[in-house]
């Protein structure tokens, strides 16, 4: 067992780039948070209005998980309860708690609570890629590849997942990154397997022009 | 591999502590009432299941500093009993605490940024040292001198159902021995004003599954199991009479904070949980019913149930009607009250149900019933987010 | 009641955060929820917060809400029947 997990994709965003399996999907040096995430929406050549009304996180995970299925559609290749979901960062929602915190103290806003609770942007994603196997959100203080490979795992061998989004986001205050690969069980591309140390390089790999 | 449960320890509106809580709930006596630490806000006029003591009395059941975070005492009081009712030396055990919140410290941060916003200066960085939920968990674990294994999970209302399930697994796998599991929230405005933005509180008493409910009440509490492995289990002096058969997560992929009208995600939950338990529908005799009261929730929860389990529903009730609903607490209170229906051959009341849901075949149980049976419990946390986990608990032949 | 409408819809606007579509593409009497500006039931929460904040008319029964929230030509009756002299 373990030996046909492999990584079928990989994104991540982070200074001013969206990278996507080694090469640049989308470039936008020194922009502001909301200029970036929407020209890269523009990018995607998508439609999907409630991709404006999201918080921050959520919308930087939705661009991210939106790259990395750019090519392959969930919903066609599996049941919705075969796909799964391991999320974790570090500031969890605090970005939209202080913001809902200071609505609050005036008129509250409803749609600013909905997103102070770090699994929303999960369930963001589930609605959006069909997705109803187990999900998970947790907090570290830093990117942590082997607990992302041993959940991923864990899914993929006890749950009936077959397809696993694992990955991490943050953002506060506004900085932000995301880096988010899919593992799949009985791919035919079995060049990078899923194990800690390949997570670990994906993650901190340098990125070239 | 069976994972077994050793020990419980509870705090809520009902009770201080699990014989209280039992009398409580076998008294019928709801702990929802009238707001009284949080003032001055219009939303702290809404009843509430509120634990009527002062950060300084907690502080001093839990041997804490009443200057850290309610949410942290309530813990500390909940997972200390829960680690004694075990009756078991964690020396030389892999030994884990894995702690599910979603408000974290927020009552201190409301009142640091309240002065903080008047002020416009820090006066005691200190006091927000311990705001974050990872800091609420590191500091009851270390003041339980658990140092092997820490994690804190928020994942809504399905908080500490998960908090249960992740610690079984790691149990399982064999990286740990034995874990103290489940959640905690205290009561901050913050939630009140945002479950009262999302116009989802009931202005009185909450009646869940009632055809005519209006809404949840917010609780607070802590709720801690500890769970052993199959070998810790058999040293122990107390042999467990209860162990945890199944769980499973699904995502309901519907909306941020509303279930599917058909409660796909709910339905998803119960049957994985069912299927990895391998018990046949017939053999479970009781469901604690997430049952928040909201139009919604009841409902989904309700038709998913009835899909599974058909014309044959088993005993059920909702008993938040006690304890108000306690977020990020619920799944471990209410994992608690599962296994006291095991223990006690009880099954507590639906408070407060009078008219029955028009769209459901089955009703929840109204009054107390003694001596019964119950084998197998199923027990419900779903929540925003899509968010939903099923636990099964099973009595230990 | 012209005014009314044409000020209530840039407070929709800004109140909702609405960027895929343009004001001017919205008639006073199109539907706002589902088919319309496709707006869901958080929406319809925060318009009864904007109801609340800019015209002091509390609506206590949500389930009023899709009646009342039909349209912009539908809110600007209820505001002009409910709002404080």
């Amino acid at each position: 067992m373990g030996t046909d997990k492999a990584i079928s994709g990989y994104v991540q965003i982070k200074g001013g780039r969206v990278m996507y399996n080694n090469s640049l999907f989308f470039e936008m040096p020194d922009a502001e948070p909301v200029v970036f995430f929407n020209d890269i929406y523009k990018a995607l050549n998508i439609n999907y209005p409630k991709f404006f009304k999201m918080d921050n996180l959520c919308k930087v995970v939705f661009l991210a998980v939106e790259v990395l299925l750019k090519d392959v559609s969930l919903r066609d290749k599996y049941k919705p309860e075969e796909t799964g979901i391991v999320f974790s960062n570090a500031n969890s929602s605090l970005d939209t708690d202080i913001r809902y915190f200071q609505s609050s103290l005036e008129a509250p806003s409803p749609a600013l609570f909905v997103y102070t609770l770090p699994n929303v942007a999960i369930g963001e994603l589930c609605i959006r890629h069909g997705i109803k196997g187990e999900t998970a959100c947790f907090v570290f203080d830093i990117f942590d590849a082997l607990f992302q490979a041993w959940y991923a795992d864990t899914l993929l061998e006890t749950c009936g997942i077959k397809a696993c989004i694992s990955g991490w986001a943050d953002f506060y205050d506004g900085k932000f990154e995301a880096f988010f690969y899919l593992v799949e069980t009985g791919s035919d591309n079995l060049s990078i397997k899923h194990n800690s140390e390949n997570i670990d390089k994906l993650y901190n790999q340098v990125w070239k022009n | 591999m069976e994972v077994y449960i050793a020990g419980k320890g509870i705090i809520s509106a009902i009770g201080l502590n699990v014989e209280e809580t039992l009398q409580s709930l076998k008294a019928g006596k709801s702990g929802i009432g009238t707001q009284t630490n949080l003032t001055g806000r219009r939303d702290s006029n809404l009843p509430t299941g509120e634990i009527a003591l002062s950060n300084a009395e907690l502080a001093s059941m839990a041997g804490l500093s009443a200057d850290y975070s309610r949410t942290a005492l309530l813990s500390m009081i909940a997972a200390k009993d829960a680690l004694a009712d075990a009756d078991i030396n964690i020396k030389g055990l892999k030994c884990g605490f894995i702690s599910a919140t979603t408000v974290g410290g927020m009552d201190k941060t409301e009142k640091f940024m309240a002065s903080f916003i008047r002020d416009g200066e820090v006066k005691d960085i200190g006091r927000i040292l311990y705001h974050d939920s990872g800091a609420i968990t590191e500091l009851v674990a270390e003041a339980l001198g658990i140092k092997h294994f820490v994690s804190t999970i928020s994942t809504a209302c399905s908080s500490s159902a998960n908090a249960i399930m992740y610690a079984s697994r790691l149990i399982k796998t064999g990286v740990l021995d034995m874990a103290i599991a489940g959640g905690t929230d205290a009561m901050s405005l913050f939630t009140l004003s945002g479950f009262n933005a999302l116009m989802i509180l009931d202005e009185n008493y909450c009646t869940p599954y009632d055809d005519n409910r209006k809404g949840l009440n917010l609780g607070e509490g802590a709720g801690y199991v500890v769970l052993v492995s199959e070998k810790v289990a058999g040293k122990l002096s107390k042999a467990p009479a209860v162990k945890l058969t199944g769980y499973a997560n699904a995502n309901d992929a519907f909306h941020q904070t509303a279930s599917s009208p058909e409660g796909k995600g709910n339905y998803l939950a119960m049957q994985g949980a069912l299927k990895m338990s391998g018990l046949e529908i017939s053999a479970i005799d009781y469901i604690n019913l997430h049952g928040t009261g909201t139009a919604n929730n009841d409902l989904s929860e309700g038709m998913a149930i009835q899909r599974i389990f058909g014309e044959r529903v088993p005993k059920s009730s909702s008993t938040k009607a006690f304890t108000g609903h306690t977020l990020g607490a619920c799944g471990g209170i209410e994992a608690i009250f599962s296994m006291m229906a095991i223990e006690q051959k009880m099954i507590f009341p639906n408070l407060r149900l009078k008219t029955p849901m028009k769209e459901l075949g089955f009703v929840p149980v109204t009054e107390l019933m003694e001596g019964v049976e119950v084998k197998n419990v199923l027990s419900n946390s779903f929540g925003f987010g899509g968010n939903c986990s099923s636990l099964i608990f099973s009595k230990v032949n | 009641m012209e005014e009314l409408m044409a000020t209530l819809k840039k407070e929709i606007f800004e109140q909702l955060n609405l960027q895929h579509v343009k004001p001017e593409d919205i008639a006073y009497d199109q539907p706002l929820f589902v088919e319309g500006l496709g707006l869901d039931s958080i929406d319809a929460l925060e318009l009864i917060v904007l109801l609340q904040q800019k015209y002091g008319i509390k609506l206590a029964n949500p389930a009023e809400g899709p009646k009342i929230f039909y349209s912009i030509k539908t809110m600007a009756e209820y505001i002009t029947a409910h709002k404080k002299q």
